[in-house]
């Protein structure tokens, strides 16, 4: 493997290679196989950066290998985003950046300075649900309740944009959200639900 | 838009709004301060001794805190084998000690922690340390292993009845079935945060299925009195099992919090979760069936192995079965452990029973064929009017009407009785049906019920809840004792300072905390009936019995107009609140004189494609007898997760091993393949729900396992009747399906 060093072209590195952020996410992986070296950046650089969060402003330093994901639960506290796999896999931590559903596992926080991003703690305004959140609640459209976040602001993205005219469409929108509890179908009909009811989401 | 969301005369789930807002708190979210971050790093080899860790590098790394593995992990008093007067510690811990010796057990096994400031930090400096190991020979080939029988250990056999029947059966049929190891995956990872608050006391917040269970663990890990040690467990992502005992995760950090003199949390990735956290064994098994000509089943030689680990032993009910679920006169099973050098198995939905009913239900179907019966009637001429094992009459078993339901949801007169003879759009398809059974038992509950000044209700025990709505059934409970509406009544679990509850697994917690809240509730009732004679003019001349209590308050049977709501009643009787803490004792079949199960029958309409042999589960209507359903909407969704998981089982799942390393090859999502949305077909719940009179006062038997299990044979079934070929081992694919032959 390349010998990774913070010291030449760090920037550019982390640009090229946002997969970086999941080599440290998943070191069991990588650890000790003999032909891994990387240099421990030491001291990490860190960076300044300013988002909206649900409509907050919010300034920070951060590390600059911090994904957006582990950003936002193990520094800001906003928890309602889920970590699953940390490998773009599962879709537990999808939200929105600038409109778009994202895995946020997959995206550095630094690669989101300057961008609005929107989480299940968003959603509602006061106590009046986001109607997705309605539905889901409806249609019982979870058990434990870990994927669900994910599930709900990927089913929005499903209905804008405009992939929600059948089931079979919703399903296959909706192949990144993993759910083991299988709340699957009752999900579906959640967005099917919202989608006939014809509401802005 | 097709829509088969069903309309039920009940509220929603009870922590829905917790659940769709992100403010559901999970085990690694809650928030502690001068919190540090432990990462494991995992060995790299399969069996041998550590020789060296070398640490410098990493411990100079930037915000790394400490480095913990066998070199410097302090004395744990669980750890110690024995005392010390050289007698063996009766507190040890269960399992794996973690950080504790050199050895190296399977490949992946955590060897050191490394601690740091952040979780980014943790990490790079685990790729840091530079570990050498002494290389051992290893096994971790199961289909290999178990062809030298002196491997495995001395079997556990049962036998009734005489073994010329099966010799003299007019059919027969004699097939071998395989299932790999299955993962549970739930979607939260394992995580624990241990914040020590005195040197003898730490709360802990951790994935668990049992709060009270991984208190009574951790207070023996350190020797400490178990209410020194409080569990929080308010929200469990998922778990089918692999929460049922603490994994490395919960001594480490504990042990790292202690060590370091700081909180500490500890999640294990999702790569680990594949090796770290339990999983369904691997197993072979043999199944012998005969039948004479009518169909009436005559014998069932059931044989099984399956794997556990070198420092463990682990069994479970692979062969129970096929001894009670159908009447046959000769039964002879035989069932043995195989050691691997792999992490322990453990519990996993429907477990045992489930790989068991594969091998079962998948060869009554066969024989069905042979017999040219049809599949469900040849299990109705085998219906056991008794348990055949236990010779105990059932509590309740009403198996026939799932049948009856199941073929008319199903369209079962579609059906052809010839495999691949009927065809749609040019897709070959088939039909297969298969039972579930598992043991519907109550443990003891103790369950308190405050009644407060506003006269709300709320009940409490220290149970968790994984997913399937124990929360929403116990208030559903107390609404219909109390007659008290539902948005009175609030439900708190979680917390092991609470009353001790049962851990959740086995389908037993309705039945097990149901009880205790019915009781509590009986016992609610009793203590507002005497403070209304006592305290209340109108009631001071009536039998205290006499009482109805509903809607909130008191009323005299004879007069509906003497009315007193229930905050105005404390308030008369001067108590700020009323509350009663009420254990609810566990009872054993035989103490109830009756074999005590529930019962699940799954239809499965599949599409193969003829030409790429491809799947599709088109349409699945599973059917259950689970006593009185509490909650009709918790319980469907459980129904549905059941169906997903047997998809997974019969079609996607299975873990794979690099015999050369001993290393797990897919450990992932990505390798590992689980149920996605578009392979969910239309699915349709039937309950029987009809209370059971015997096993509880509620009436409700369990529903998580059967929910599950049968599903991956109903699959293999309808597989067969498309196609004309079995497969026996799971999980079904196409080119195994190419490969098969009748």
């Amino acid at each position: 493997m390349q010998k990774y060093c913070y010291n030449n072209g760090r920037r550019d590195f982390i640009r090229k290679a946002s997969f970086s952020a999941a080599l440290y996410a998943i070191p069991s992986l990588l650890v000790h196989a003999e032909s891994v070296s990387l240099i421990a950046p030491t001291p990490a650089p860190k960076e300044k950066i300013k988002l909206s969060i649900n409509g907050k402003e919010i300034s920070a330093e951060v590390d600059t290998r911090i994904t957006l994901l582990d950003f936002l639960r193990e520094q800001l506290g906003y928890t309602g985003t889920k970590k699953g796999c940390g490998m773009g896999q599962c879709g537990a931590c999808i939200l929105h950046i600038n409109g778009k559903r994202m895995n946020s596992c997959q995206t550095l926080a630094i690669h989101n300075n300057g961008k609005t991003i929107e989480t299940v703690e968003g959603l509602a305004n006061g106590d009046t649900l986001h109607p997705m959140q309605e539905a889901f609640i409806k249609c019982d459209a979870m058990q434990c309740g870990y994927c669900t976040p994910g599930q709900i602001m990927s089913g929005i993205a499903c209905i804008r944009d405009g992939r929600a005219n059948n089931r079979d469409e919703i399903q296959r929108y909706m192949a990144g959200n993993i759910c083991r509890c299988g709340a699957y179908q009752n999900i579906v009909d959640a967005i099917a639900q919202v989608k006939e009811s014809g509401k802005t989401v | 838009m097709e829509n088969n969301w069903l309309p039920v005369n009940e509220g929603p789930r009870a922590d829905a709004l917790d659940k769709v807002t992100g403010k559901a708190t999970y085990a690694a979210e809650h928030r502690v301060s001068n919190l540090a971050h432990g990462v494991f790093v995992c060995s790299t080899i399969a069996k041998g001794i550590i020789q060296s860790i070398d640490e410098a590098a990493a411990l100079k790394a930037e915000g790394v805190i400490d480095i913990i593995s066998y070199k410097n992990c302090p004395a744990i008093p669980g750890y110690a084998p024995q005392l010390a007067d050289g007698t063996r510690n009766p507190k040890q811990w269960w399992g794996m000690k973690v950080l504790y010796d050199n050895q190296v057990r399977f490949y992946g096994q955590p060897i050191a922690l490394v601690v740091a400031e952040t979780l980014e930090q943790a990490n790079a400096a685990s790729l840091l340390l530079k570990i050498t190991y002494q290389k051992e020979s290893f096994e971790t080939d199961f289909n290999l292993a178990r062809k030298d029988p002196s491997k495995a250990k001395p079997p556990s056999t049962y036998s009734r009845g005489n073994a010329s029947n099966y010799e003299q059966a007019a059919v027969k049929v004699d097939g071998e079935f395989t299932i790999p190891i299955e993962v549970h995956s739930p979607m939260e990872l394992q995580a624990t945060i241990a914040v020590w608050e005195a040197e003898d006391k730490l709360t802990v917040y951790d994935k668990t299925q049992g709060p009270k269970a991984t208190q009574g663990a951790i207070a023996r890990l350190f020797n400490i009195p178990d209410k020194n040690v409080r569990v929080i467990a308010d929200y469990v992502g998922g778990a089918f099992g692999n929460a049922l005992r603490n994994w490395h995760n919960v001594p480490a950090a504990c042990i790292a919090a202690k060590k370091i003199n700081r909180p500490v949390k500890v999640i294990l990735t999702r790569p680990q979760m594949f090796n770290l956290t339990g999983y369904r064994p691997q197993s072979w098994q043999q199944l012998k069936i005969g039948a004479d000509a009518t169909g009436k089943f005559v014998g069932i030689i059931h044989t099984a192995i399956s794997n556990t680990s070198r420092y463990e032993e682990f069994r479970e009910g692979i062969v129970n079965a096929s001894r009670f679920l159908y009447a046959c006169d000769y039964v002879d099973t035989n069932y043995r452990i195989l050691p691997l050098d792999v992490s322990t198995p453990t519990w996993m939905r429907g477990p045992g029973e489930a790989s068991g009913c594969f091998a079962l239900e998948s060869s009554i179907d066969q024989l069905s064929y042979v017999l040219n019966m049809d599949p469900v009637e040849l299990r109705i001429k085998n219906f056991a009017e008794k348990n055949p094992e236990s010779k105990l009459p059932w509590s309740s078993n009403y198996l026939k009407e799932c049948y009856d339901k199941g073929r008319t949801l199903i369209n079962w007169a579609n059906r052809p009785q010839k495999p691949g003879s009927l065809q749609e759009n040019g897709w070959l398809v088939g039909y297969g049906m298969a039972n579930g059974v598992f043991g519907a038992g109550r443990s003891q509950a103790s369950v308190r019920a405050i009644l407060q000044a506003n006269g709300n209700l709320v009940l409490q025990s220290a149970v968790s809840d994984m997913g399937p709505g124990t929360t929403t059934a116990m208030t559903k409970i107390a609404s219909e004792n109390l007659l008290l509406p539902l948005d009175k009544i609030s439900f708190k679990l979680g917390d092991s300072e609470l009353p001790p509850g049962p851990t959740q697994g086995g389908s037993t917690t309705t039945s097990t905390l149901g009880t205790a809240v019915y009781l509590a509730c009986e016992a609610l009732k009793k203590s507002l009936r005497t403070l209304a004679v006592e305290n209340v003019p109108a009631f001071k001349n009536l039998d205290a019995s006499t009482l109805v209590i509903k809607e909130g308050g008191v009323s005299a049977s004879i007069d509906k107009e003497v009315f007193i709501s229930n905050a105005d009643l404390l308030k008369l009787g001067n108590k700020p609140f009323l509350e009663i803490t009420q254990d609810s004792q566990g009872t054993s079949a035989m103490e109830l004189k009756h074999a005590t199960n529930s019962f699940s029958s799954h239809f499965v309409k599949v599409l193969v494609n003829p030409k790429t042999l491809k799947i599709k589960i088109t349409e699945v209507v599973t059917t259950a007898d689970a006593g009185k359903i509490i909650s009709e909407n918790t319980a469907r969704s459980q129904m549905l997760g059941g169906v997903v998981g047997g998809i997974g089982m019969a079609l996607f799942e299975e873990l794979k091993f690099d015999h050369y390393t001993g290393a797990i090859t897919n450990a992932s999502f990505a390798g590992y393949q689980v149920p996605l949305h578009p392979d969910i077909p239309k699915t349709t719940v039937w309950f029987v729900n009809k209370p059971d009179p015997i096993i509880n006062p509620i009436g409700a038997k369990g529903l998580g396992e059967i929910a599950f299990i049968g599903l991956a044979a109903a699959i293999a079934n309808a597989v067969y009747n498309a196609t004309g070929k079995r497969v026996r081992n799971l999980p079904i694919t196409p080119e195994k399906l190419k490969e098969a032959k009748i």
